[in-house]
């Protein structure tokens, strides 16, 4: 039951727009203005940065933890430097980005709150995007499987995981409350990447999202 | 900064050397090679006058001088492709053709050249020699006009910022007011992060390339062990050899094999030689050199000094020493590139003892921290500091891809295929 379950699970990361580019990357460009400045912390290989590049034509950075990935991203032309969320962000200056984004890099950070301190400190904006650890699914793996949940977008097993702090969409909104960011959008994907009723309350975001993109700013 | 890369790149084994003994004869034509080189370059050649003096960091005037340079390419009718190249400590301008002294190929013929990353078919590349070398620019082998003798000790002690200042002479005698890109590793990566600091609105993009903002301790010491070797030769004669008809030969041959050591790596140097003998199945028990990264040394000391002038390198290592650019900018870094419009490709390698890659973090942090774009990308390899003039393949890609990408930023057509 559990691997049919599992193949269900078409994850947005795997959910793809006609044009080839990941979902949920395409609900975060959304978000960002026109030729605004943006750093992408954990940019991977770049594809974020390419699509915001291209159509929305931003001047973006990247920091980027894995070497193979940051050479990736040098050799494609994109300002990508190696470095680690949890200990470089500090040395970037107050306000040196429109917008700074944490894609799917948020629950691999060691101290998530730090991180997203420093995303409100260095950027005027911040647009994190997560999976979400409320999903129905996810809840009835542990439930019934006694097991942590193994997705198709979280293959990984408890032990070799690089994803060491996974929250809720309702753990993210407390969070946002403490450190004072403003909650300007928000959008939860499900399991096709298709994004959900707006009008739908947060315990049903929390039970149907898959994925949660937050466009947050400074409360002061 | 060196030029060890044919020899560890190439040789199976190393050549045989004599000792370093056995360099000594021929003393009286010993400056022929380079001495030819230093007045008349087969290289394109540049006077100033005294017209156009050279504001030296020593507080001296420099004047008359030349610069000799090498260029590829077409500069195109808007002048905007020109991509100068900054050459290491004991390398030259045959950054891509065949050098007249030693018949070797150009020292970056895998990344200068039609085709590669940086592409003599859609870049005007220039490669000056620096300020202080004996290759065509004026150095301390030149003759003195104002004596009518070789410089020697009398020529000023120079700096990397002066040698980019007569970089910058040499731009406007071409007419090339900004540069597409600047470009080096080592030395040539000081002249490049210069360039970025003195002259931001000329250098478009600027590529680092194994190097520092600043010499470190441990650098200085290598090199100061280097000047000691070269001066201990008797034959140096107080750094008048020119005009007394000596070379330091020996000299300057131990301070090669010392420095060599640094541009390699301890990985390197074992999968090459490891503890190999030399063309023999025993230990001499004497003081020959018995195992094969002997031989390399000593050859490397050997080949050196053919083409080399003692007394450029010491003034070319102190120049290093001397370098560090957040010293004109009360020590803060950011400061140097405040609000910079250049963009920087930062690249340095894992196994650089010389040149760590946390040196090139601190530039890369100064850089963000002044608001400038920049790429940085560690490259593994255990070929030490000199494999920025090997044929590596992840470098290639990656200044091809930056260099690309500032090419579509400014304007520069893509080249035909």
């Amino acid at each position: 039951m559990l691997s049919r379950l599992k193949r269900d699970l078409t994850m947005a990361d795997a959910a793809r727009s006609p044009g080839g580019a990941r979902v949920d990357l395409l609900f975060v460009a959304d978000m960002v203005a026109r030729g605004a400045r943006v750093l992408d912390v954990g940019c991977g290989d770049g594809e974020l940065l390419r699509i915001l590049t291209e159509r929305r034509d931003v001047d973006g950075r990247g920091i980027e933890l894995s070497r193979e990935g940051v050479n990736e991203c040098v050799a494609k032309g994109l300002a990508v430097i190696q470095g680690d969320a949890d200990t470089d962000l500090v040395d970037y200056p107050d306000d040196a980005f429109d917008y700074v984004i944490l894609s799917q890099t948020l629950q691999a950070t060691r101290h998530p709150r730090q991180v997203l301190e420093h995303m409100l400190r260095i950027g005027r904006r911040g647009i994190v995007s997560f999976p979400n650890f409320g999903h129905w699914s996810i809840r009835l793996q542990i439930l019934l499987g006694g097991r942590m949940p193994r997705t198709d977008n979280l293959p990984y097993s408890w032990y070799d995981t690089p994803n060491i702090h996974f929250c809720t969409i309702k753990d993210f909104r407390s969070l946002c409350n403490d450190i004072g960011a403003r909650m300007e959008r928000a959008i939860a994907l499900n399991a096709w990447g298709k994004p959900l009723r707006l009008t739908a309350p947060w315990w049903f975001w929390n039970l149907f999202g898959e994925q949660a993109v937050f466009l947050l700013s400074r409360k002061y | 900064m060196a030029e060890a890369q044919r020899s560890v790149a190439t040789a199976a084994a190393p050549p045989a050397a004599p000792p370093l003994a056995a360099a000594t004869p021929r003393e009286a034509e010993s400056l022929a090679l380079p001495s030819r080189e230093v007045e008349n370059p087969q290289s394109a050649l540049v006077h100033f006058g005294a017209d156009k003096p050279l504001r030296l960091d020593a507080g001296v005037e420099l004047s008359p001088f030349q610069v000799g340079y090498q260029t590829y390419g077409a500069l195109n009718p808007d002048r905007s492709n020109a991509v100068l190249i900054c050459h290491a400590l004991t390398l030259d301008q045959h950054v891509a053709n065949v050098h007249p002294v030693t018949g070797k190929p150009g020292w970056w013929e895998t990344m200068v050249g039609p085709g590669r990353p940086i592409d003599t078919e859609r870049y005007f590349v220039i490669c000056p020699n620096v300020l202080g070398g004996c290759m065509g620019t004026t150095g301390p082998s030149s003759i003195n006009p104002h004596s009518g003798s070789y410089w020697g000790l009398d020529f000023p002690v120079t700096t990397i910022r002066d040698m980019v200042r007569a970089q910058a002479m040499l731009l406007d005698h071409l007419g090339i007011e900004q540069l597409f890109a600047v470009a080096g590793g080592s030395m040539g990566g000081m002249q490049v992060l210069q360039w970025a600091a003195s002259y931001p609105e000329r250098v478009f993009a600027a590529l680092p390339i194994a190097t520092s903002t600043r010499h470190s301790a441990q650098n200085i010491a290598f090199h100061e062990v280097g000047r000691q070797a070269v001066m201990a030769d008797p034959e140096w004669r107080g750094g008048r050899y020119l005009v007394e008809g000596t070379n330091p030969r020996r000299g300057l041959a131990v301070a090669r094999m010392g420095a060599h050591i640094t541009y390699l790596s301890d990985a390197a140097l074992h999968r090459k030689f490891g503890r190999r003998l030399q063309d023999r199945a025993n230990h001499t028990f004497s003081f020959d050199a018995d195992f094969q990264v002997e031989s390399y040394l000593r050859h490397q000391g050997i080949s050196f000094v053919e083409r080399f002038d003692a007394n450029c390198y010491l003034y070319l290592t102190r120049a290093m020493d001397y370098f560090d650019v957040a010293a004109d900018y009360d020590g803060v870094l950011a400061r140097a590139f405040k609000s910079t419009p250049t963009r920087f490709c930062v690249i340095s390698f894992t196994s650089d003892w010389l040149f760590p890659t946390p040196e090139s973090r601190a530039l890369v942090h100064a850089l963000n921290a002044s608001g400038a774009r920049v790429s940085f990308a560690e490259i593994t390899t255990d070929k030490g500091h000199d494999a920025f003039l090997l044929d590596e393949p992840e470098l290639l890609a990656i200044v091809r891809g930056f260099l690309d990408a500032a090419g579509k930023a400014r304007g520069l057509v893509a080249r035909s295929k």
